[in-house]
């Protein structure tokens, strides 16, 4: 990590870790408000029956969802993610706006796929972010493509993708990464070890004890790090991308932190030892461990948090006036678009007779 | 004797095959202390132990295919895909190996590859797929796509005992909607490759599976209330082997049909069972063979397009009314 002198004025006060200025530790904490208080927006969405199909969680994950993508070049034609249903925080960092996400939820016409699928499948390779499917893995090798175009085309561009540690078991994971790592692809890889997959712990799912030692078998670096750490993340973030960027192909970063809630919000999690949800909650909350952080090293004032705290509140507030009461998609408009030509599916006879 | 539902009646079939059969052993995603996606498997392993009720990675070509090795061994697998949307995974192991085994190399290998499937719930286009046609199209494969209760536990249980590889195909729709009395202490077995008339008619015949089935019998309902047109519908049961005689029976006595699936229409099952009407009882129609299916576009999430994609009950009724009066 990078060490910087200590100003003449401030002697008690300890360097901002990564190179960042306190701007951008108020932004990153902003993102990281606006994830949790979004999720819980979207949980109260479901308990109404708002949210048509299952809501998924991200609580005490949303530190290494923000700061890996908070490492990347953001902006038009910039860098380009793919995040999985935990990685809402990513989306957010990449631009995605809360009220894209409500209307995703909860099946608008006026979402980014009108309705068509769920939670955070959708896109806009523009701002750098592409959806995933349910099939997990699926996304490696299609980030494997993307990051191949950027190489091929000489663009200093760069791709992160994410993985569970169930998903590190899926063939499209294994055969996109090993792919991505010949080709020497500008990929940098986030494998989430948050315990469980379902229901399954990750005992059950490898034979390693860390994920990080599977990139030994595609020849690519990987380190291990505490993924509630925001800091932790974003340096080993930050170190892999640019080093994506400078043509050294795929890194993975393997973070270690907890998934809190079930799977999803049926899940009532009685397979979890008892304690460890307290536990974690208590002792390793990634929001409350960064605030502590920037409170005992001065580098902000309560009162900005509390500034933030309160805007987000608004934006999420204002966000699901917005869409709450928004029309579900026309039942016909479910047939254009399978192919560029032709436009639309047919109408089938028996709706014409 | 107990009304139970569809979900219950599969889980006692499984249960009784396993408590009957100790070569018979569940793996796949969480089907351990989670008990499955949709408790199918609750309860299993604490009676039957970690190794007959096994936990596995997410991957599923190794379940199917682990499963296909052990068949080959003499075990009898049942393998859950979590949703059947992703058995397409597994897609290579079941039409490349597992299907070709017995013709190919003379190897056994019996093993039923289960999940919940179909639409109606909201699901979106991954988790409310049907796969049949993928798998119709392959020959070593059989399919039986169960509509009641009992043939939910009737066809886990002869899927179990049969000695070909059997895709079994659960709508999760049906799971805790329908409910039926079964009878306690006597064996429930349907036959694989046996189709079931599921209501008697003169006028028309309805020839479907899995959830249209219900909806098919609530169209012929209304019909018979509102147009006194008498529908029969014959329940499939099994898509792989067909049971073209009990297609052509129906044909015969109502000789106008109507054949429906949720799956999407071009390359369905439907396509096939014309054709086989067509070529073994084409003098018997007095109509065109019609079909209702969902419309040819991958399965979306907003009620309002997932309703008008799929074929709803009212779908059968006018297109039924259509071809009686043809
Ligand atoms: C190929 C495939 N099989 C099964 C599933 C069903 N499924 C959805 S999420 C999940 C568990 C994922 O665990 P993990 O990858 O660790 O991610 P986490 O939920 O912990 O974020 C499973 C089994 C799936 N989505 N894709
Ligand atoms: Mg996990």
């Amino acid at each position: 990590m990078t060490s910087r002198a200590i100003p003449a004025t401030e002697p008690s006060q300890p360097a901002i870790p990564a190179d960042l200025s306190r701007g951008q530790l108020l932004e990153i904490y902003r993102y990281l408000r606006l994830t949790r208080t979004l999720e819980e927006r979207l949980t109260a969405l479901y308990r109404q029956s708002k949210v048509i199909g299952g809501l998924f969680r991200s609580l005490g994950q949303e530190g290494e969802s923000v700061a890996s993508a908070y490492a990347l070049e953001r902006g038009r034609h910039r860098d380009i993610l793919s995040p999985l249903i935990r990685n809402l925080g990513s989306l957010l960092v990449m631009g995605a706006k809360p009220v894209e996400i409500l209307r995703q939820y909860m099946a608008k016409a006026d979402g980014p796929t009108r309705g068509r699928d769920t939670n955070v499948h959708f896109n806009d390779l523009e701002l750098g972010y592409l959806g995933q499917i349910s099939h997990l893995g699926d996304m490696f090798p299609v980030m494997a493509g993307i990051t191949l175009t950027f190489k091929m085309r000489g663009e200093p561009r760069v791709g992160l993708v994410y993985i569970g540690d169930g998903g590190t078991s899926t063939g499209t994971f294994h055969e996109g990464l090993n792919f991505a790592a010949v080709q020497r692809c500008p990929l940098v890889v986030i494998g989430e070890y948050n315990h469980w997959a379902y229901s399954t712990p990750a005992e059950k799912q490898f034979g390693v004890k860390d994920l990080a030692e599977k990139a030994k078998g595609y020849g690519i670096p990987a380190v291990t790090v505490d993924g509630n750490d925001v800091f932790a993340v974003y340096a080993a973030s930050k170190h892999a991308v640019e080093r994506a960027r400078r043509g050294k192909g795929v890194h993975f970063i393997e973070v270690k932190t907890y998934r809190r809630k079930g799977h999803a919000e049926h899940d009532d999690q009685h397979y979890v030892p008892p304690g460890e949800l307290e536990r974690w909650a208590r002792e390793n909350d990634p929001i409350d461990r960064y605030v502590k952080q920037l409170l005992r090293s001065e580098w902000v004032k309560e009162g900005d948090l509390a500034e933030i705290d309160a805007s987000v509140g608004e934006e999420v507030d204002r966000a699901t006036d917005v869409c709450a009461d928004e029309r579900l998609p026309e039942p016909a408009s479910a047939l254009p678009g399978v192919y560029a030509d032709p436009p639309a599916a047919d109408t089938l006879w028996f709706r014409r007779v | 004797m107990a009304e139970i539902t569809f979900l219950e009646a599969l889980r006692q079939g499984l249960w009784e095959e396993m408590e009957r059969d100790e070569r018979v052993f569940i793996l796949g995603e969480d089907v351990g202390i989670y008990g499955g996606a949709f408790k199918v498997t609750e309860g299993f392993v604490k009676r039957f132990g970690e190794a007959r009720v096994i936990d596995t990675p997410i991957s599923e070509a190794a379940i199917v295919g682990a499963a296909a090795g052990a068949a080959h061994m003499g075990m009898r697998p049942v393998a859950e895909m979590q949703f059947i949307d992703f058995i397409s995974c597994a897609y290579d192991m079941l039409t490349n190996y597992v299907a070709t085994a017995r013709y190919r190399a003379g190897l056994s290998t019996p093993i039923v590859v289960r999940g919940p499937c179909g639409g109606y719930v909201r699901g979106g286009p991954f988790h409310s797929q049907n796969p049949e046609a993928a798998f119709f199209h392959t020959p070593g494969l059989k399919i039986v796509y169960p509509a009641t209760a009992r043939d939910a536990k009737g066809l886990i249980k002869s899927a179990i005992r049969d000695d070909d590889p059997v895709l079994y195909l659960e709508h999760k729709w049906l799971y805790r909607r329908i409910k039926e009395q079964l009878p306690e202490g006597e064996e429930v077995l349907t036959p694989i490759g046996e189709a079931r008339l599921a209501r008697e008619g003169k006028d028309l015949s309805i020839v479907t599976y899995g959830a249209t089935v219900w909806k098919a019998l609530e169209a012929a309902e209304a019909l018979q209330q509102q147009d006194g047109v008498s529908v029969e519908i014959l329940d499939l049961r099994t898509l792989l082997p067909l049971d073209d005689a009990a297609i052509m029976r129906t044909v015969k006595q109502t000789n106008k049909v109507l054949i429906v699936h949720e799956d999407t229409r071009t390359g369905g099952v439907a396509g096939e069972i014309a054709a086989r009407i067509n070529e073994q009882a084409f003098e018997w129609l007095d109509g065109p063979i019609m079909r209702v299916t969902a419309h040819d576009v991958p399965l979306p999430y907003a009620p309002t397009l997932e309703d008008y994609v799929l074929p709803q009950t009212d779908d059968i009724v006018k297109a039924a009314r259509w071809l009686a009066a043809y």
